[in-house]
């Protein structure tokens, strides 16, 4: 059941969105976050799903891998809708609901929102390795280094716990699986006994994880790893023209949202 | 009727996805009680998924596993109740040791057994003398002590839930060959003043040869070879093919053979090879 979680998870491919530079790819999936709050009406909705589905098709990640990506959100994807269909003030659906047709407009669309928010970003993560990933980040957070902030300290960090995801799941899993075969219970009993029952599962987890970060502190030490200063890459970051292609694409398609929202469709 | 028993034991991981694995395809095996049994078999022949299966840790995908005729699957109840009788030690279980002291954590299988106080401090002790733990290091912290210390302490928490058989999975590994001689050696105790049945997995074939009584060889998910040290060391060439080594005496008894010296196999242990090499040379072949 842990093995489900797929976060951080990376697909490899040779498609134009797997091929595009992160930083491309990081800019640009900004700017269709921003479109798509800043998206107002059917037709601006209508568009950016259709986008999505796009470069859900460009990238070859089926939509089904996504969905299933998606299901841990699905509570909170619901609760946002209903909370809209009763907050939102208008002409009810019948005489004395307090359910309004603007209420169901406002959630169909706040549920639409969410899913295609959450879409892009898992499009962003498993089209780019997670070290392509932080590559990118950190390189565009250079700047902020002259206002004196650790951006590849925090970059690395970022990296290493995305790498440690899967081992420390693993583990989680072993650790059940022995404190099991002990007797332990983790399904039965109050919300007092259940979290009782984590900590057979939670001490030996930060006992690995802590000597885990010890390890590799010295694996890292003794291959003379000493911070960003000077450090040089193996697969250089080039911008090429299909990132000016994508640049220009995301550019039209954020300026179409905004014309949209004048128009007010 | 065997105590522990297999049928067309099956277990695919991840069915259904591109992940999907069949890490043990058709396994029958009968436990009888009492057995010493070595369990052998390169890294993800499904070692580790069929010993799980054994205390309904994992639940297979066809096939059955009876305890006393049994399905152990058959209820929630059931798959509680087999835990208590048979003993799973995982591959490094020092790793899951998490009391404040070396006590609590040993009673921490009998506490979840719901018995009392009086009946658990015995069992501790019992524990803790079968696995040649001092009472001075009760009250010390379990994370404190040495890697075959821990180690020690994990078994005992397994074998202070009195289980009817233990399993122990690669019990000797990582350990110096003190450590890893004193585990061993307390195993073997156990298993002589309980009448318990035991089976461990190892790659160390001197091992095995030397305390097992029964050996199985597990590859690609099926049971390979299963016999008497005597009869799965008898073909070494078997063993090798399979990517897996032969003890010591063995090879030394094959290259005198490859060297036209007819020492008679099998020979498993050293005493074994001393007692060949003698006869040997009585002998009137050579």
């Amino acid at each position: 059941m842990l093995k489900d979680i797929t976060l951080g998870q990376f697909f490899p491919g040779n498609t134009l969105i797997h091929r595009l530079d992160p930083r491309t790819k990081i800019v640009c999936i900004m700017v269709y976050i921003v479109a798509l709050f800043l998206a107002q009406g059917w037709a601006a909705y209508l568009l950016m799903t259709a986008v999505t589905l796009l470069l859900m098709a460009v990238s070859r990640i089926s939509p089904k891998r996504i969905f299933t990506g998606l299901k841990p959100m699905v509570f909170i994807i619901v609760l946002t809708g209903v909370l809209n269909i009763f907050y939102t003030k208008g002409t009810p659906v019948a005489e004395g609901w307090i359910i309004t047709w603007e209420g169901l407009e406002k959630a169909a669309q706040m549920i639409l929102r969410i899913t295609l928010l959450i879409s892009g970003t898992f499009l962003l993560t498993y089209t780019t390795s997670p070290i392509a990933l932080t590559d990118g980040l950190e390189k565009l957070l250079n700047p902020l280094k002259k206002i004196g902030l650790p951006v590849h300290e925090m970059t690395l960090m970022m990296s290493m716990a995305l790498r440690f995801i899967p081992t420390l799941i693993e583990e989680t899993d072993k650790i059940m699986s022995a404190q099991r075969a002990r007797g332990a219970d983790f399904e039965t009993g109050g919300l007092i006994k259940r979290a009782k029952a984590l900590l057979p599962i939670l001490v030996p987890l930060f006992v690995s994880a802590f000597r885990r970060a010890d390890e590799l502190a010295v694996a890292m030490e003794s291959r003379c790893y000493h911070g960003g200063e000077g450090r040089t890459r193996m697969k250089q970051m080039k911008l090429a023209a299909i990132d000016g292609g994508a640049a220009l694409f995301t550019v039209a398609f954020f300026a179409a949202v905004i014309v949209l929202k004048r128009i007010g469709i | 009727m065997a105590q522990l028993q297999c049928e067309n034991l099956r277990h695919v991981y991840s069915a259904g996805t591109p992940f999907e694995k069949t890490a043990i395809d058709c396994i029958n095996l009968a436990f009888p009680q009492g057995q010493m049994i070595g369990l052998i078999g390169h890294t993800g022949s499904g070692k580790s998924t069929l010993i799980q299966h054994l205390n309904a840790l994992l639940r297979p995908t066809s096939g059955v596993v009876t305890y006393n005729g049994a399905d152990i699957n058959e209820s929630k109840i059931s798959r509680r109740d087999i835990k208590q009788k048979v003993g799973l030690v995982f591959q490094y279980p020092e790793y899951q040791l998490f009391e404040e002291t070396v006590y609590k954590d040993v009673a921490f299988g009998p506490r979840n057994m719901g018995l009392g106080e009086n009946e658990i401090r015995e069992r501790v002790l019992e524990a803790a003398h079968f696995t040649g733990i001092e009472e001075e290091l009760f009250e010390r912290s379990p994370l404190e002590l040495s890697g075959g210390q821990k180690r020690r302490i994990a078994i005992a928490g397994v074998i202070a839930m009195r289980p009817r058989i233990l399993i122990l999975d690669e019990p000797t590994a990582g350990l110096d060959p003190a450590g890893s001689r004193q585990i061993l050696d307390n195993i073997c105790r156990y298993r002589r003043e309980t009448g318990s049945t035991v089976i461990f997995v190892s790659h160390n074939m001197d091992d095995v040869a030397r305390i097992a009584e029964r050996i199985i060889v597990i590859s690609k998910g099926n049971v390979f070879m299963d016999g008497r040290p005597e009869e799965v060391f008898m073909e070494p060439e078997k063993l090798l093919s399979q990517g897996l080594d032969v003890p010591h005496a063995t090879a030394i008894a094959m290259e005198l053979r490859g060297r036209g010296i007819p020492i008679p196999m099998p020979v498993c242990t050293h005493e074994q090879l001393v007692a060949a090499v003698a006869a040997c040379r009585r002998g009137p072949v050579c």
